[in-house]
This record gives structure tokens, sequence and C-alpha cells, in this order.
């Protein structure tokens, strides 16, 4: 039992809801990308490519990566605030989620406008 | 009739151990609390809580074949054999099927269970219309039996933090009553990474809650009054 409880942050409805949006954009953009590989006549790169060729496409696939990231952020801070109980070390895990989520988003805009 | 019993007495034993029971009697309409007096007879050491022995009062609270229940509501005849009683997980056991609610009575405190309303009190009752009165069915019900709440790993895992489904509930009960006026700060006090968004909406609570209540919806409509607020 602990006696002194020690809560009171005063956030967390954002992300709840930033998590629902994201989830939503998420699953939009699977509909999107399933139909319209189910539109092509034949499966290959070149579809592939051909498919992520246009501007609109690519800021479709960006929003759905920065919304990946996010809700991954969302998700991953509460898995260790579970299992990780020393907050020093909580909040260093915290901090390299940060750095690989903002990495990725770096590098996802280098894929894709193939920079 | 058979019986599975977790056993634990700390001043005696070293580690908690499962003892069989036989009972010699028909399941008929008895209650598992019906079997669980007979039992004491033949040993008087087995602990356990009662007091109204008719889903009252919550005393009886306890894992039955792994799912929190009453035992004085649970009828014999709707139990697999062997019957196997656990006190209710994720609390300290402070003999046999009683545990220590401690934890659970902090959080139901932290959300502040009673009516704040600072206008001078009126000659008879704080009115309320039909429709606003109604606004408590499904809420005011709770008996803090503790199932809901003990059986939801949020609550498992981080105790001493998140409120839990019932002290959620009970919060959520004074939310909605039109003669409360805490609601900013109530909000303000559930406003929290720990306290509520903890929930993950796996519905536990209103699976197993023994008057059928769901502390889930209630999560949800504290959600949503805190988006309408918001936005």
């Amino acid at each position: 039992m602990v006696n002194r409880v020690v809560t009171g942050a005063h956030y967390g409805l954002r992300d709840w809801l930033v998590q629902r949006v994201t989830a939503l954009v998420m699953a939009i953009f699977a509909v999107v990308v399933v139909a319209q590989l189910l539109c092509q006549p034949a499966f290959g790169y070149d579809t592939w490519s051909a498919l992520f060729s246009g501007n609109l496409m690519r800021t479709f696939s960006l929003l759905f990566l920065l919304s990946l990231f996010y809700h991954a952020w969302i998700g991953v801070r509460d898995i260790v605030m579970d299992y990780v109980k020393p907050a020093s070390i909580r909040l260093v895990i915290h901090v390299l989620v940060i750095l690989a989520l903002i990495l990725y988003a770096i590098w996802s805009v280098q894929i894709l406008w193939g920079m | 009739m058979k019986f599975r019993i977790y056993r634990y007495n700390p001043d005696v034993d070293a580690v908690p151990y499962m003892q069989d029971f036989e009972l010699n009697m028909e399941s008929g309409d008895a209650m598992l609390l019906d079997a669980l007096m007979m039992l004491r007879k033949q040993d008087d050491s087995l602990g356990f809580r009662k007091s109204c022995r008719e889903g009252v009062c919550g005393s009886d609270a306890m894992n039955i074949n792994g799912r929190n229940g009453l035992a004085c509501i649970t009828s014999l005849s709707s139990l697999k054999q062997p019957i196997e009683i656990r006190p209710l997980p994720g609390l300290p056991v402070i003999r046999d099927l009683i545990v220590d609610m401690t934890q659970f009575f902090k959080q139901y405190h932290s959300i502040k269970p009673y009516l704040v309303n600072n206008d001078p009190p009126p000659e008879t009752e704080r009115l309320q219309s039909p429709k606003e009165r109604l606004a408590l069915d499904g809420l005011y019900e709770c008996i803090l039996c503790g199932c809901c709440t003990t059986a939801c790993p949020s609550f498992w895992w981080n105790p001493d933090k998140f409120v839990g489904p019932a002290g959620l509930l009970q919060a959520y009960r004074f939310i909605a009553d039109t003669r409360d006026q805490d609601t900013a700060s109530r909000l303000d006090n559930l406003e929290d990474p720990y306290r509520l968004f903890r929930c993950h909406t796996i519905m536990n609570c209103a699976d197993v809650c023994p008057k059928e209540l769901n502390p889930t919806e209630a999560i949800g409509k504290i959600k949503d009054m805190m988006v309408k607020r918001a936005v």
C-alpha cells in the first residue's frame, strides 16, 4: 500500500483525443491504399512507384506516417509507464523514443520526396 | 460438491496454498455463500467476509472460478466443479479470502464522494427534475464491493495512481448530479495520465459487476465532458 500518492500531472485528454484522431487517419489511409492497389490491373514496382508519384498521395502518406509516429509515441509511453517504475529510467526511455520518432519523421520525408 | 479454496494465514503459513474441501449437499437453489458457511463449520479457521448475504453490502466479493463476484448471489448450480475460490486479485491478503481494501477506498475517497454545494441549504431538500434524477441511474447503485476494480489490469499495475472503475463510476455519479457545483474541479482532479487515462476500455469492469453497472460507460462520459469543455 502506498500512502503518499503523487499524481495530478493535469494532462492526458489531448493525447487520448490525438490517439483516436490518428487512428482514424491511419484507417482511412489503409483503406485508400488497398482500394488503389485493387484497382490496378497488375502489381509490380511500376504500380507501386506510380501510386506514390503524385504529390497528393505523398502528402497523404506523410500525414499517415506522422499519425503513426504520434500514435506510436502515446502507445509506447503507456507501456513504459506501466512497466518501467524508476522515473529516471522512464524519462531516458521517453526521450530516446521521442528522438527516434522525430528521426523517423525526417527519414519519411526523405523517402517520400526522394532527397 | 468439490471446492478448492485459497488459504493463507500470514502468522502461520510461509506461502499461500490451495486446500481441497468436500461438501455433502445438492446445489439446488443454494448460493456459494451458503456452501462457504457450511465449510466453515468443517474448518472454523476458514476466513471470509460476509454480512447481508443478499448482494447489498458487498462484503463477500471474491474470485470464483477465475471471475470476480459476490458469493451470496452466485448460485452453486451455475459453477463448474471443483469450485476454485480465491481472494480478490491485486489487493494484499489479510487472511484466506479476506483482502485489505484500504487502497481501494483511498482511491474512492480521492474523488470526493459527496455532494459539494455552496448555496445555503433550502428549507426542504434540493430538488431535481425527474430527468435530472434519471441521469444518476446506473451510477448510484454501486455497493463498492471491489469486483470491478480488482478485475482491472490497469489497477493491478498502478493501484496507487489509477482511480479504478469503481472510483471513476462514483466520480461520474457526482459529476452527473445537477445539485453538485464542483464539476470543474472534479474534472481537473481526473485530468491525469494515470488517474483517468490508464483506462484502456477493456471492459473487465462491466463484465464482472454483480449489480450489472457499466463503469466503462461512465468513464467514457467523463472523457466526453472533458472534450466538451476543451474544444
